[in-house]
């Protein structure tokens, strides 16, 4: 039975301002499932990254706020200094917890309430980064059910993150940046031919 | 519901009854992260073990319950929140012969202490009483003293600035080897006691009321719990300030207070009686 996708994470930092326009350009206006992102950050940068996102996009891209309902065809940034999580009942919530891996907002404390919640429905997604956050993460999403991705190192700004979440041998699929969305497109095409 | 919350379920159900600590109605995610984190400090599987400890353990229980609150603060955070205050706010407090303050969730102290600067600097201070509380005795103990790591100076300093401070941040504490003491007469008019804001009550009529990054920890109908106990705690035309990315916006309280200052979460409960704002419209 193909897997019914409900919601996609996606944690990045050193490299994800040019990543995160390749990828997200390239996502289609039907786009039906929620985005959620960690972009390592700054407090202060963040609305340059949200509103240049934001031009170069079909889907409307938005600072996460707290107590929001999460809805398909949104891409949510988490903002700088928070960590964003994922409730039960698919509203996110921010918080300021200790950094997590010297990060706050952390791609694991993201991508590890997400799976707890969407469970299968999830895909989880590591780009370019200089660091290991994220691993625990894709762990936690593929011992959940979900789908698993990582940027191919070679085409990765900074390939740290993508190396440490190989390694942990749970990334279902190794792609390059331009693959990316187009995989993301048909695997959401796929999954709605078999439903019906 | 799967096991893992039916086990949080009971275990937040056990503390309640037996201690009256009542986290059920904080937001599960970050909760769940931190009883995950405690659970592994002690090396024990299941959380659900955790439940005869913390009955017939005290000791065990108040090390868990420390870890399970988030106590990240700093002075003047937010400096243009700060500034907001003094700009916006404390000219309309100038008006009043004596001011109550309720800082709530004040953790280590520091933003009580910031206030109290804002409060000299524009000669308010004198007229105030500001009640500072939190529900944990570790961290008001050590807000209490006032005493903190002078490497947290040079931010401390930078966010002072930033808020618009008219004096040298310098003047308001004098440094040890590793410690920043901060000036006695700050805490003249500050009275530090625990309130839980969860179980306990409204304490008096306040004209300011701050609570800042406490309410992202509690779910939606917490927070509409805890609004109502704010605006039972405010005068008519007195002022609740949240965190910055803390809003009134998604709550049933929403029609009761207008945001003032929306960027910087200020808010100011209307004149009308509770409830009766939406009919007379
Ligand atoms: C993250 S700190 C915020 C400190 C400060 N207000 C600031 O913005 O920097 C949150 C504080 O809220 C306190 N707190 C949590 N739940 C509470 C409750 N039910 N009643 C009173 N204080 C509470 C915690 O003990 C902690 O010190």
């Amino acid at each position: 039975m193909q897997n019914h996708y409900e919601a996609v994470v996606i944690g990045v930092s050193a490299g994800g301002f040019r990543a995160l326009h390749t990828l997200l350009s390239e996502l289609p206006d039907h786009f039906t499932l929620p985005v959620m992102i960690v972009q390592h950050r700054k407090a202060s940068a963040e609305n340059y990254l949200v509103t240049s996102l934001n031009k170069n996009c079909r889907l409307l891209v938005k600072e996460a706020d707290e107590k929001e309902k999460i809805t398909s065809g949104t891409v949510y940034l988490a903002p700088g200094d928070y960590h964003l999580l994922v409730e039960k009942d698919k509203t996110l919530s921010l918080s300021i917890d200790e950094p997590v891996c010297y990060s706050r907002p952390s791609i694991d404390v993201l991508f590890e309430t997400a799976a707890a919640t969407y469970q299968a429905g999830l895909i989880g997604i590591i780009l370019t980064g200089a660091n290991s956050d994220g691993s625990a993460g894709i762990r936690s999403i593929k011992a959940g059910g979900g789908l698993t991705i990582s940027q191919h190192p070679e085409t990765a700004e900074a390939d740290t993150m993508p190396l440490a979440a190989i390694a942990t041998k749970a990334v279902d699929y190794i792609l390059t940046l331009q693959e990316i969305s187009p995989f993301l497109n048909d695997l959401l095409e796929q999954s709605h031919e078999t439903k019906e | 519901m799967d096991n893992e919350e039916l086990e949080i379920t009971l275990l937040l159900e056990a503390m309640q009854s037996r201690y009256g600590y009542d986290f059920r109605g904080y937001a599960r995610a970050s909760l769940t992260r931190r009883i995950k984190k405690g659970l592994a400090e002690t090396g024990l599987q299941r959380i659900s073990e955790l439940i005869p400890p913390i009955l017939y353990d005290r000791d065990f229980f108040n090390k868990f319950v420390a870890n399970l609150s988030v106590h990240v603060t700093e002075m003047f955070r937010d400096p243009l929140f700060f500034k907001a205050l003094r700009e916006e706010v404390i000219p309309y407090l100038k008006t009043f012969p004596f001011i109550k303050i309720w800082s709530a969730g004040i953790s280590t102290g520091e933003e009580v202490y910031s206030l109290a600067i804002v409060l000299k600097e524009e000669g308010l201070y004198e007229k105030s009483r500001i009640y500072a509380t939190d529900f944990s005795d570790t961290v008001l103990e050590k807000a209490r003293k006032g005493i903190y790591p002078t490497d947290l100076i040079k931010k401390s300093t930078k966010n002072y600035q930033k808020s618009g401070g008219s004096t040298s941040f310098g003047n308001y504490y004098h440094a040890d080897y590793e410690s920043a003491i901060f000036d006695r007469a700050l805490k003249k008019n500050i009275v530090f006691a625990n309130h839980n804001m969860v179980t306990d009550s409204v304490f008096g009529e306040m004209h300011l009321i701050l609570c800042r990054n406490v309410l992202i920890y509690f779910d939606a109908n917490l927070q509409n719990h805890v609004f109502q106990l704010f605006f039972d705690s405010l005068r008519p035309n007195g002022f609740l300030c949240l965190g910055s990315k803390e809003t009134l916006e998604y709550s049933k309280e929403k029609d009761n207070f207008v945001a003032v200052i929306k960027r910087q979460k200020i808010y100011q409960k209307k004149k009308t009686h509770r409830g009766y704002h939406a009919e007379s419209l």
